[in-house]
């Protein structure tokens, strides 16, 4: 049954079969490896013995571990040789297509995924990683998965899974100009808590998400995640084909014209059932940032930190007073990246914001493209300069100072903005604390050397 | 993998919510420390302080829960990222049993593979559970039976709790999944088959580099 839904279209378009204790067994189109969970999942198959099924429906890149600077630290070249070394290694070793450093493709997987055309709608996504849910974006169904899981892909190309409940978030109105998807999905998790979308796969619909560009949708779809929803999904539209059109592992020609009709069925019915539906308005939406150590610890009004109902373990970590304002304090680093907001619309956003400006002294501000297309692209824009002349960094592709494993980190007790998708304790480095807020807010922070909020009125530039 | 089948031990009380699997392992630590050692590592942020010594205020470093394998933790627990090595840490320090209210849709299934026991209950019975593991301070014995799905207070009440059908099966087997696959080979060749006729663009990138 699929209810009319396009998760349950998708669904049941990949069933192979139910076991007679309800599991489905599910197979899976295109797999992500990572230079974490993938190369882990690559060594067990080496340690088995075994082959990788079908190892042209993977594509395996450095991210998580890979060094975003000139030279390697002692402890980065260590983790280089095991993580990165071996992923390139292994995947040659299985007839795995590897982006590398240098080959012009690699990246975060979540950006490189959609920007080579690897993600297909209607197609079957995972990778052991949970932001996965990014690839919904363009009606991919695509989850995140354990490294048992991904062991399982490589080896069967099929996951086990439990078929989860359906659930729909119809978004009415419009966002004001200077407000971004980031500061939507933010939003909504503060609105509907960090647990909304457990055990659920939600659907993001409705005007304000037909407004969004794809690159917006991405933003949207990443955090989808931390609103606990394995599963985010946006139904592919004529924007998701324009963005598709032409990219490199995009079918041409007579294939994509059946894949088009095909694509243009991908939605839910009028008459479609979900398990559980909320409908908002986004109109006075305002940005958003948070204030403690989940994405749901977030606020709107103007920097205000809750009176009532804070964590107090969240505030000592953050060093913040109940009721207090987030408005004026010091800001160590800036960090623009990660797979929530390093695509070219997002640097666009934030260089059109620090074009002619200088980062404020004592701020430690860093740019890091989500791939080296984006990159090359920021740099033929004339975008990286506007960075580099305004004192940022511009470094090389990867996942850097989201996850804080590769060297790249905020020191300890230092408060950091960043668009990254995690505020968890010790998430960008031990006792650093992250405020989580759009490329625009972040921008304007670095420029301020403290937390300031852009009025959505006196923004300059069009939401996305 | 590991079965699971029945289980008693101590259970300690953890209510905080929340709780995200970079708390559980730093992905630091977890990149740098083998399989085996995981569990000296987990809960770091909580179990140590600043300087390296225990966090007296952590509730597993408490001597009245230190050797527990039942936790009572808070909504949304293992939220976060996909890190197996969440799980294997919790193992690591003796863990077989997890409760929550609700679990990080990743995590939980983790768990599954793993041979460690989520439980999760409405938030009455929880919040009843974990004043009772409060009270007994680690001085009683609490039970784990997935074959008749209860949870047992020392006093000998019994919580049944739900669990899927297919997630039950595999906890109580303990099989290797990849085994079990194996045997629909036919089945995923076939389903193969059929999709590269009605779905040639997904297979199209088998010619492609
Ligand atoms: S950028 Fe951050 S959230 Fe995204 S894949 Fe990398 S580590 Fe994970």
């Amino acid at each position: 049954m699929s209810n009319g839904t396009l998760f349950g279209k998708l669904w049941n378009r990949h069933l192979i079969l139910t076991n007679p204790e309800g599991l489905d067994l599910i197979h899976v189109d295109r797999s992500l490896l990572t230079d974490l969970s993938g190369t882990v999942g690559l060594e067990e198959m080496e340690e088995d013995g075994r082959k990788v099924a079908n190892p042209a429906l993977h594509a395996a890149m450095p991210d998580h571990v890979i060094p975003t600077g000139r030279e390697d630290t002692p402890q980065q070249a260590k983790l280089r040789e095991r993580f990165v070394r071996n992923l390139d290694r292994l995947s040659v070793q299985q007839g795995i297509r590897h982006f590398g450093r240098g080959s012009g493709r690699q990246g975060i997987v979540h950006v490189v995924g959609l920007e080579q055309g690897f993600t297909l709608p209607g197609a079957t996504l995972v990778c052991g990683d949970s932001h996965t849910s990014t690839h919904g974006a363009v009606g991919a169904l695509a989850w995140g998965i354990g490294s048992t899981e991904v062991k399982h892909v490589l080896a069967t190309q099929t996951l086990w899974m439990k078929r989860p409940k359906t659930a729909r978030v119809w978004l009415d109105g419009s966002l004001k100009r200077g407000v971004f998807s980031k500061d939507l999905i933010l939003w909504l998790i503060g609105e509907l808590g960090a647990d909304f979308g457990r055990e659920h796969a939600v659907e993001f619909a409705g005007p304000a998400i037909d407004a969004l560009s794809i690159e917006a949708r991405a933003s949207l779809c990443n955090l989808g995640v931390e609103m606990g929803a394995r599963f985010a999904l946006i139904a592919p539209d004529e924007k998701t084909f324009a963005y598709h059109r032409g990219r490199p592992y995009v079918p041409d020609g007579e294939l994509w014209e059946s894949a088009l009709e095909d694509w243009r069925t991908l939605h839910s019915d009028v008459t479609a059932i979900f398990d559980k539906e909320v409908r908002l308005d986004v109109s006075d939406v305002t940005p958003q940032i948070t204030w403690g150590v989940s994405p749901e610890h977030v606020t709107g009004r103007g920097g205000a930190v809750p009176a009532e109902g804070a964590e107090s373990g969240a505030l000592d970590y953050m060093g913040l007073c109940a009721g207090q304002s987030l408005i004026g304090l010091p800001v160590d680093y800036v960090f623009i990246g990660s797979c929530a907001n390093s695509r070219i619309e997002d640097l666009r956003i934030a260089a059109d914001i620090v074009r002619g400006q200088q980062v404020a002294g004592g701020v430690t501000a860093w740019v890091v493209p989500g791939s080296e297309a984006v990159k090359q692209l920021a740099e033929a824009e004339g975008l990286a300069d506007i960075f580099i002349a305004a004192g940022f960094e511009w470094r090389e592709p990867g996942c850097s100072m989201c996850n804080a494993v590769n060297g790249d980190l905020v020191a300890p007790g230092k408060r950091a903005v960043s668009t990254s998708n995690r505020n968890f304790v010790g998430r960008q480095g031990p006792n650093a604390r992250t405020h989580l807020a759009s490329p625009a807010t972040a921008a304007l922070c670095a420029l301020a050397g403290e937390i300031r909020i852009a009025e959505p009125e006196a923004a300059i530039c069009p939401a996305g | 993998m590991q079965a699971f089948e029945t289980h008693t031990g101590l259970a300690a009380p953890f209510p905080v919510e929340n709780i995200d699997t970079d708390v559980i392992i730093p992905m630091g630590p977890l990149m740098m420390t083998p399989r085996a050692r995981l569990g000296e590592k987990a809960f770091l942020p909580l179990r140590f302080r600043e300087d390296g010594s225990d966090n007296p205020d952590f509730v597993l470093n408490r001597p009245e829960f230190r050797g527990a394998s039942i936790l009572i933790a808070g909504r949304n627990f293992g939220c976060g990222s996909s890190r197996e090595g969440a799980v294997h840490a919790l193992q690591g320090m003796g863990l077989r049993v997890i409760v929550a209210p609700t679990f990080g849709d990743i995590f939980y299934g983790n768990c599954i593979k793993n041979g460690v026991l989520p439980v999760q209950l409405d938030d009455t019975e929880h919040a009843r559970l974990m004043q009772v593991a409060i009270d007994a301070n680690g001085g009683a014995e609490f039970g784990a039976d997935l074959p008749r799905q209860v949870l047992t207070l020392p006093d000998g009440t019994e919580i049944p709790f739900d669990i899927d059908p297919g997630h039950k099966s595999r906890l109580l087997a303990g099989l290797d999944e990849i085994g079990i696959t194996e045997t629909y080979k036919d089945a995923i060749a076939a389903w193969q088959a059929a999709d590269r006729k009605a779905h040639p663009w997904i297979w199209a990138i088998e010619g492609s580099a």
